[in-house]
């Protein structure tokens, strides 16, 4: 394993992004107010409690868990896609080093920066909401946890796209409904019985809901269960960029 | 010589089924220069992607210092700098930052004062903090060799690295890889200008569609292009030269009708004059006279030609 190069790619990576930090962090922000102000402030005032939380509270991890899936997404796959398009992948591929390196600085580095713009909504949230935080070490293990797996998911669309519509496709088609379906706003309770098993297809659900539970201590399924199915997700991700590893494809001719 | 790398029955197809190099057999001796010459599409750059890891072969073994380049990757790579043909840079990069990750890549502690020496070489030291994108093409191409050199490779592979180049930078170039060549350093280089090749290379070879047509010492091939030679047409046909005529370094052509003489056009006396006096005094008739020039331009052509 060559550390050396894992670092280097790291660095330059969140160097990129510490150059634009007002940019990167200006929107999540901005988006998360508006948020807080519609739904806490607006419809909140007509609902009273979820669960036995606030609204303005209970809508906090499912915000949190909305930007972070976003932001790992995109920016684990323009940083590997970027490469490709300008040309500069040829000195990964001619460095000693292998594919592991490549994604654990990648990956790395697009987490990282989600965790931060993630600690920074829950950061921004203490200004609207009172919330207080049943489990931390789980809230923390649940939002690294979820960076890196949806980092990876950014890390194989970043490979397979071809042009920059495919690469804002998949958050755009798949991502952000599964997240707004999976009940960042509203408890999966409160859907009718029908819809209700519909959902547990969703993937995201169990994310947010174990998201949740460390938060509120509540949860619309088992934390176990959340657990399971985050492994479940970052095991098929690895499983993917391994037979992209294996096979070189769409990097290596 | 020990080969330092060494290429056996290479080939390579692209995806589409394309083949663009047929079992190509190259030796390269460690410490020398080697100019690789050839068309458009011929397959260079195919080649030192090949033996870099950007393409992986389709058969046939590379080496580099003795390690397999697919099974071996890490040892292989770690010997190589690659200057790319096209230049593919980050353009809001600065010079400083991207030379740095280079090597880093490479698995070396940060050395600044090293890149610094290399930008200097390379005349770029003023642009260390410069971004990428506000920097000429001549500029970006020396960016992308100090990217190279950074993480001081003991094969360095230059593909086109004088292409958009100015003729006062390329004479830098050379120098740098002239330095380069004294401190052990083996250079491949690809090029256009043929010139470039006599000027730095120690080993020319030619390659076309695929294949390599031939490799030879520069100066065998220079001697057969630093040669003229002068044909002197006889009103009468010969079959043996007169006595005062023997060690002038002439040849009866096949029909005895004429005279061949091959001499050294880079000398600063051919002798011309006084074989033409002698031959006066000979009494030989002179009828026409015609000289021809083989260049290494005519060989590469020729060679190229044979193959189409
Ligand atoms: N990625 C690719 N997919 C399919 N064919 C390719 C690919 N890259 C190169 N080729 C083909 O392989 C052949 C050799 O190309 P290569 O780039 O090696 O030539 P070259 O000798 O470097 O030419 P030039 O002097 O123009 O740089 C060409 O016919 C080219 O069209
Ligand atoms: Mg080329």
């Amino acid at each position: 394993m060559n550390f050396m190069a894992i670092a280097s790619i790291y660095r330059f990576e969140m160097a990129r992004f510490f150059r634009t930090i007002t940019q990167s962090l200006v929107s999540p922000v901005l988006s998360t107010s508006l948020y807080f102000v519609v739904f806490g402030a607006a419809i909140g005032s007509r609902i009273d409690e979820v669960e036995g939380v606030s609204y303005g509270a209970f809508i906090v991890p499912g915000l949190i868990m909305l930007t972070v899936m976003t932001q790992a997404t995109s920016n684990a796959s323009f940083g590997i896609y970027f490469p490709k398009f300008i040309g500069t992948i040829y000195e990964l591929l001619s460095a000693p080093i292998s594919f592991i390196e490549v994604v654990i600085g990648y990956v790395g580095a697009a987490a990282t920066k989600a965790l931060f713009i993630g600690l920074v909504i829950l950061a921004t949230s203490f200004f609207f909401v009172d919330i207080q935080i049943a489990h931390p070490i789980a809230m923390i293990s649940f939002l690294v946890l979820t960076c890196v797996s949806f980092a990876l998911l950014g890390f194989i669309i970043g490979i397979w796209a071809g042009n920059f519509e495919q690469l804002q496709l998949i958050p755009l088609l798949v991502i952000t409904p599964l997240v707004f379906l999976g009940g960042s706003f509203y408890s999966i309770s409160m859907l009718p019985t029908v819809w209700q098993n519909i959902t547990l297809f969703n993937p995201v659900v169990y994310l947010i809901s174990g998201f949740r539970w460390a938060f509120f201590d509540t949860a619309d399924v088992p934390v176990a269960i959340s657990l399971f199915a985050i492994g479940l997700f970052t095991a098929m991700c690895l499983g993917v960029i391994w037979w992209i590893f294996k096979t070189g494809w769409r990097i290596r001719q | 010589m020990t080969s330092i790398v060494s290429v056996r029955d290479l080939k390579k197809s692209y995806a589409g089924g394309f083949e663009a190099l047929s079992g190509v057999n190259l030796e390269i001796e460690k410490g020398e220069i080697l100019a690789l010459l050839g068309p458009n599409g011929a397959g260079k750059t195919t080649l030192i992607s090949t033996i870099c890891g950007i393409s992986i072969p389709t058969s046939g073994t590379v080496r580099v210092g003795g390690h397999d380049v697919v099974t071996d990757f890490r040892a292989a790579r770690n010997l190589i700098g690659l200057v790319p043909q096209e230049i593919n840079l980050e353009p809001f990069e600065t010079v400083m930052n991207t030379v740095r990750f280079s090597r880093g890549l490479f698995g070396k502690p940060r050395n600044d004062a090293l890149i610094d020496q290399i930008l200097k070489d390379l005349s770029l030291h003023d642009k260390r903090d410069s971004k990428i994108m506000m920097l000429s093409g001549g500029m970006k191409r020396r960016v992308l060799i100090a990217k190279a050199l950074s993480h001081e490779p003991s094969i360095l592979f230059l593909d086109e690295p004088t292409a958009g180049v100015d003729v006062e930078l390329r004479k830098d170039m050379w120098d740098v890889v002239a330095k380069l060549k004294a401190s052990g350093v083996t250079i491949i280089l690809t090029t256009h200008y043929i010139e470039e090749a006599e000027a730095i290379a120690d080993r020319v070879g030619i390659i076309s569609k695929g294949s390599i047509l031939l490799v030879e010492k520069k100066e065998d091939l220079m001697q057969r292009m630093g040669k003229k030679r002068l044909r002197i047409e006889l009103s009468t046909p010969i079959s043996e030269l007169p006595q005062e005529l023997a060690d002038r370094g002439l040849e009866i052509a096949a029909d005895g009708n004429a005279l061949i003489h091959d001499y050294d056009t880079r000398s600063d006396r051919t002798g011309i004059t006084a074989l033409l006096k002698d031959l006066q005094n000979a009494g030989l008739k002179m009828t026409d006279l015609e000289t021809q020039q083989s260049s290494l331009e005519d060989i590469f052509v020729d060679l190229v030609r044979e193959t189409s």
